[in-house]
């Protein structure tokens, strides 16, 4: 497919946000939902917990981060795809956490905001140091599953599968699965619950 | 060795493996609704696509409607907007759309199963979290994102990451006061918020096969606030019987066939799961969440256990050490996805008949679809809550998400039958949800603070 769409590394600065099952609700209030477009989400990200408390969204030391840095179970909640959406157009281009929720690794995937996964200890490291250092750039290696900045590296992890998607470019699947379509027409012809249950029961 | 009902499903709907590992799976029915599928439609629209299968594609409107005052134009012009976009994008696109008004619309999580649409061994797709509450018919059910939605809208498909299955078996009887909505609050407790994630839930013992379609619904609703996308019941007679008749079932001697093949679908009694857990129906009790994920909950009569979640404490004023039992409540709302059906809405006017909600409370019922609302209004129900002092509202998601006029107001305590306590979930960035059962919600509503139902039922 298209190399423009090869996805291998990304680089820049890293945002730490702390806390684990951070929910879609809280990355996008369901307020701005309310509109038949994406544009604009980035305005939005994380507001009500922004205007509660100082917030790494907010600090200077932070602006312009690239690499965003999380905890436990990150995007749980609504399937809403307005959450990586907003992130990705407020210019985070990945996302390194401890774990991530099934629904928003996939949105995150499809819009090509690569999702990828560390030890705890080793991302509470990396929020250490980026605290520390907020302007050494974080390069985060799908090809290498590494991330490193300076003076610290750690492995990194992603299903094969999706980081081959990210690396090869192909992680845009609507033409990946529309690429054999008389094969889904197959499929549809053999579901009993498409063609009045009239073929003999099989499982 | 055997197969589990998930790896059935999913290899009769497997379309091909995709180079990415992935597998290409055949989405059996799409459902559609205003919120995220405008940016979808409009995918489609720039690359000159059409809908693949319009035919297994039917919309409707549910999460930005108001629940009353709904002539036309909205007097909301955001949420105007969008149901007049998804009537275009309907129209242009030759879906079948369940508009306001029309006798079958509804929350869209109520409407599939209500109209026959949701049967055992589809795969349904959906751009909501929740529907994996169409799991309990023992479909194979997962909320997806918008560009999932465009991908299922020009292909019928999706490529998917495979599931484990983990099965939760729920063994002996419920206590009175004790539902199937503590039976789910009591598994996520258990299992936790994220401990699902990777997984399909399957749901199975005696204490689910004896239980409703509604009840089962109810517990397959919240697998995702568990983690888990997927979650399911192996269909049985219940499953059979709740279908006959329905508009999009089948019928006469299809019915017969269809029955045969559902059947055949259950996982085999030798499947092997990846995991396997045990919950013993004779020890839970009604239970209410205290924090800000559906995770943090303790049984009515427990205390808020100590080293809980300080942020999540604090957010809702609460403290180690105490009970919810006794919290004052704002706002009762029995409604959303997980707890708007008939069954939900009969529990609770048992409850309520000949009270009154106590005078600081606002409290609202909000069937989920239309013929809830009409099968409710035809044996009174809504007169029983309405001389309670409850508002009788039309169908929609209301005040479990702030996208229409039903909402909280600012630091608000609601008793709430939905099924998220998270941050500003009901439409105030400091709005407090304590989840619980709709016949906690009624008793809450009624005495004011947060009680134990069994006190009332018992």
């Amino acid at each position: 497919m298209s190399g423009s769409l090869r996805i291998t590394a990304i680089e820049g600065p890293a945002l730490p946000l702390r806390g684990d099952d951070i929910d879609t609700d809280r990355i996008i209030p369901a307020r701005y939902l309310r509109t038949v477009s994406f544009d604009g989400l980035e305005r939005h990200v994380f507001e009500d917990d922004r205007k509660a408390a100082p917030h790494p969204f907010d600090d200077v030391r932070f602006a312009g981060a690239r690499v965003l840095l999380v905890h436990g179970n990150f995007g749980c909640g609504s399937s809403r795809e307005h959450a990586p959406q907003a992130l990705y157009r407020w210019g985070i281009r990945a996302i390194l956490g401890e774990s991530f929720s099934d629904i928003f690794f996939g949105n995150a995937a499809l819009i090509g905001l690569p999702c990828l996964t560390a030890a705890r200890a080793d991302i509470d490291a990396l929020m250490s140091f980026v605290e520390q250092h907020p302007r050494s750039a974080v390069r985060v290696d799908l090809a290498e599953l590494t991330c490193e900045s300076d003076a610290f590296v750690c492995r990194i992890e992603m299903p094969s599968a999706q980081r081959d998607a990210f690396t090869s470019g192909t992680w845009d699947t609507t033409g990946l699965l529309l690429e054999r379509f008389d094969e889904v027409r197959d499929v549809a012809t053999r579901l009993p619950y498409l063609t009045g249950f009239g073929a003999a029961p099989r499982a | 060795m055997g197969k589990t009902l998930l790896h059935k499903v999913w290899d009769l709907h497997t379309v091909r493996p995709l180079p990415t590992g992935q597998s290409q799976l055949f989405v059996g029915l799409h459902l559609v609704h205003e919120v995220t599928s405008p940016q979808a439609f409009d995918a489609l629209r720039a690359r000159g696509w059409r809908v693949a299968f319009p035919d297994r594609t039917f919309a409707t409107v549910d999460h930005i409607v108001p629940t009353r005052e709904r002539q036309r134009p909205f007097l909301d012009v955001l949420a105007e907007d969008m149901i007049a976009t998804l009537e275009r994008n309907c129209r242009d696109f030759g879906v079948s759309l369940w508009n306001v008004g029309d006798r079958r619309q509804g929350i869209v999580h109520v409407i599939g199963p209500e109209l026959g649409l949701t049967q055992p061994g589809l795969t349904i797709a959906c751009g909501d979290s929740h529907t994996s509450t169409h799991g309990a018919f023992g479909a194979i059910a997962f909320g997806i994102g918008t560009s999932q939605v465009r991908d299922v809208l020009a292909t019928q498909c999706l490529a998917m990451e495979p599931l484990r299955v983990r099965r939760i078996r729920v063994t002996g009887r419920l206590a009175r006061g004790v539902y199937a909505k503590d039976v789910i609050l009591a598994i996520i407790r258990r299992l936790g918020v994220r401990g699902g994630v990777g997984y399909a839930y399957e749901y199975a013992g005696d204490t689910i096969a004896r239980m409703s379609m509604d009840e089962r619904m109810t517990i397959c609703n919240m697998s995702i606030e568990g983690g888990a996308r997927v979650g399911y019941v192996n269909p049985d007679e219940t499953t059979f019987a709740y279908l006959q008749g329905r508009p999009h079932a089948p019928a006469g001697e299809a019915f017969a066939r269809a029955k045969a093949w559902w059947a055949s679908l259950a996982s085999d009694s030798d499947a092997s799961y990846d995991d396997d857990v045990e919950v013993r129906a004779e020890e839970l009790t009604p239970v209410v969440t205290w924090g800000t994920n559906p995770g943090q909950s303790v049984g009515v009569e427990e205390t808020i256990p100590e080293r809980s979640d300080r942020d999540a404490l604090e957010y809702m004023g609460l403290s180690a050490g105490a009970r919810v039992k006794g919290q004052r409540i704002d706002v009762a709302f029995i409604g959303s996805c997980t707890n708007s059906r008939l069954s939900d809405l009969r529990e609770a006017a048992t409850i309520v008949r000949g009270q009154r909600v106590a005078p600081h409370v606002k409290a609202l019922v909000v069937p989920g679809s239309a013929a809830v609302q009409s099968a409710a209004e035809r044996e009174g129900l809504d007169e029983i809550f309405r001389a309670a002092g409850f508002e009788w509202r039309d169908a929609g998601c209301s005040m479990c998400l702030g996208m229409n006029p039903d909402k909280l107001e600012g630091r608000q305590v609601c008793a709430s039958s939905s099924n998220r306590n998270f941050k500003g979930r009901q439409g105030s960035p400091t709005g407090r949800t304590l989840l619980m059962s709709p016949a906690m919600v009624a008793a809450a509503a009624l005495a004011g603070e947060v009680i134990d139902v069994r006190e009332v039922v018992g």
